[in-house]
């Protein structure tokens, strides 16, 4: 019955399965929903998405495949309120962006093609596409603000009740990969738990007390064992400071859900490529530091290293001796790069700047390829995989 | 029977919708959201409304998921049999029937809530694969099978802290409460507080969803929090105004701390607000 929309979902790789599709037509068969589009969707959508990430890819399916089946007479209109975009976007935007957004033509100018944009894209929207910013082509992502939080034609049309419920695409802000909270993050490093029982006895092993009890033909014996904790150690190195700067509130959240979730956690900083000292104190990085040898010497391999940087930078600063743009560089950020490779064995490296930008960078390619491509994305689905690296 | 709500409990359409399914094809649901969307209330609401017994298990980071079927006192027993008494012969005396069975034994099918599943070890739901699909348990120190009288409605909630498996979800109706709009908040405060005037009503609301706007915040205020900020604000009778003022020397609404919960939070309000109403002038 509903068969080309349960393979288009999972083509839009919405996980569903057979036998999720038999749930739903059996609720439908039980009338569970009573004939009416919206009571349908309600039901599909209960019982195909088992995860608010997919709610949004669901509703674009959704959109695209009952397309037509019901058409509603008033045909939503989005208006935008101009001072309210106006005045959030500013609030976000950087000084550099703001000099991109004055060469565009200004202000003025920028929301008149937002404005023709919208309308465009409301046209093809009935058509079952998608709002702006989506595909991330759009100039107004490009520019840096966050069509999230701005939330161009869904925030208005939430009180028109014209605009079919699936194409308000409520839970765009849930897809993946595109917000990370520190709440998020926590989740993707859950991956990296390894429970172990060390440190004191304290808790009651009944198991073992009940065996040795009656081994002791009856005499209680009490046994105790250590609690289980998470024993996995990992050590975060930090880009700061130059290109990174458009990426520390990431960073910020790496590290603030990083620190609550290990036990065993250390971070130093270092600039652009790791050379022969890293440091702790952002601001007294010139006076106390800490040799690269110690920090070698220091944490055994059993440790796992995260590197967290743009690696957007001169491939000199790489490849050569005296490359590094701060100091006298004895040894090549290869050597050292190599250097810890070879003692840490479970690491990555993760990327604030987006995927589909590292190919027009020489450097990020040298660095991947120093990490034999074990570079991802700061995303949580990039996360994600980087975890399930770590714990390989 | 359906679950339309009740008059204190504002359920959206497609909640309905999820809650009904979940009731007719005896599958347990689960429900996320962010915290304080009422997702634990759900539960106790639906059971109002159905005139069902409510059975609640909380998960700790330490419940396994035997706890809920049944635990055999062993310690008991063995001090028991260390003191003669009578009892030790019987080995059902030892045995403490958990949630989930007091669930099936039931006389009649009772609400069943699994509440914060996620805070359990990662292993936890998958332990329950088989007892929640077949509603039926066996009992090793008894040999005897409990299975379900009637099926429960089992009601899950989580807060997304862990990840469950793929074979559970698979077994459950889902719903995520999204973040209520403006209309059903009014609706929902109108069941909480029905007294409340409705001037201080609507501008409450206003300076709620402006602090929800606000870029950047670590913790955005949720319903009950402003269900919570509502009543302060109620007892302490404020003047009609206060709310509308354009005061430079009251930027924050009163009594913020209901509503904002950590200090940078308030620090960046601050700003922003200064910022806002120094662009007015």
């Amino acid at each position: 019955m509903f068969t080309k929309f349960f393979f288009t979902l999972k083509d839009a790789s919405v996980p569903v399965t057979l036998r999720e599709y038999l749930t739903l037509i059996e609720a439908l068969k039980a009338g569970c929903a009573e004939y009416s589009v919206n009571d349908f969707y309600y039901l599909a959508r209960a019982t195909l998405v088992k995860d608010e990430k997919n709610l949004d890819k669901f509703d674009q399916v959704f959109g695209h495949c009952f397309n037509g089946i019901e058409f509603i007479s008033d045909a939503a209109e989005v208006e935008i309120p101009e001072e309210w975009l106006k005045k959030l976007a500013e609030l976000s935007l950087t000084d550099e962006e703001k000099a991109q957004v004055e060469a565009m033509g200004g202000w003025e100018k920028l929301m008149e093609t937002l404005q023709e944009r919208l309308k465009e894209q409301e046209k093809r929207h009935q058509g079952g596409n998608k709002w702006i910013g989506t595909a991330g082509k759009s100039p107004f992502g490009a520019y840096g603000y966050n069509p999230e939080g701005v939330r161009i034609g869904q925030k208005e049309s939430r009180h028109r009740k014209a605009v079919k419920v699936w194409d308000k695409r409520e839970y765009k802000n849930l897809d993946d990969s595109v917000e990370l909270g520190t709440r998020n993050i926590k989740v993707a490093m859950k991956r990296l738990r390894q429970f172990a029982r060390e440190g004191a006895a304290e808790e009651l092993d009944l198991d073992d007390t009940i065996r040795s009890t009656a081994r002791n033909a009856g005499f209680l014996d009490l046994k105790m064992r250590p609690e289980r904790h998470n024993t996995v150690k990992v050590l975060i190195l930090f880009d700061i400071g130059g290109s990174m700067d458009d990426h520390i509130k990431a960073c910020e959240e790496l590290f603030s859900a990083a620190r609550t979730e290990f036990k065993h956690l250390e971070f130093y900083y270092f600039h652009n490529c790791v050379y022969e000292k890293l440091w702790k104190e952002n601001s007294r990085r010139h006076t106390s530091f800490m040799p690269t040898w110690d920090v070698l010497h220091t944490y055994p391999a059993d440790y796992k290293l995260i590197l967290v940087g743009d690696a957007t930078m001169s491939p000199y600063e790489i490849a050569y001796p005296g490359g590094s743009v701060e100091h006298w560089n004895e040894e090549a950020g290869q050597v050292w790069m190599e250097r810890m490779l070879n003692i840490y064995h479970k690491a990555v490296w993760l990327n604030p700047v987006p995927e589909k930008y590292w190919d027009y960078t020489p450097s990020v390619q040298m660095i991947k390829q120093l990490m034999t491509d074990r570079m991802y994305p700061l995303t949580i689905g990039g996360l994600e995989s980087a975890m399930k690296e770590l714990s390989r | 029977m359906k679950f339309k709500g009740t008059d204190t409990y504002v359920a959206t359409e497609d909640l309905m919708i999820a809650v009904n399914a979940a009731m007719t094809l005896e599958r347990p649901l689960l429900i996320k959201g962010e915290p304080g969307t009422g997702k634990t209330v759900l539960a106790q609401e639906v059971a109002k409304a159905l005139g069902k017994k409510f059975i609640e298990w909380n998960i700790k980071s330490t419940t396994k998921a035997q706890q809920g079927l049944y635990e055999y006192d062993a310690v008991s027993r063995l001090r028991d049999s260390q003191l003669g008494d009578d009892k030790v012969h019987d080995i059902s005396n030892y045995i403490r029937p958990g949630k989930m069975w007091e669930a099936f034994t039931a006389d009649e099918s009772p609400i069943l809530l699994i509440d914060e599943i996620d805070k359990a070890d990662i292993e936890f739901p998958n332990d329950l694969l088989q007892e929640l699909d077949r509603m039926e348990f066996f009992v090793y120190e008894t040999q005897q099978t409990i299975k379900a009288k009637h099926r429960p409605l089992v009601i899950i909630t989580s807060n997304n802290e862990k990840e469950l498996p793929d074979a559970f979800l698979r077994r459950c109706f889902f719903h995520y409460i999204s973040f209520p709009d403006t209309e059903t908040m009014e609706k929902i405060v109108d069941v909480h507080h029905p007294d409340a005037k409705r001037e201080l009503v609507r501008d409450a609301l206003k300076v709620f969803f402006d602090v929800r706007e606000t870029p950047g915040l670590k913790k955005k205020p949720s319903t009950s929090e402003l269900l919570d900020w509502l009543k302060l604000l109620m007892s302490e009778d404020l003047p009609e105004d206060v709310l509308r003022s354009k005061d430079p020397g009251k930027l924050i609404p009163p009594l913020h701390g209901a509503l904002l919960k950590n200090e940078q939070d308030v620090h960046l309000f601050e700003r922003l607000a200064f910022l806002s109403r120094r662009e007015q002038r």
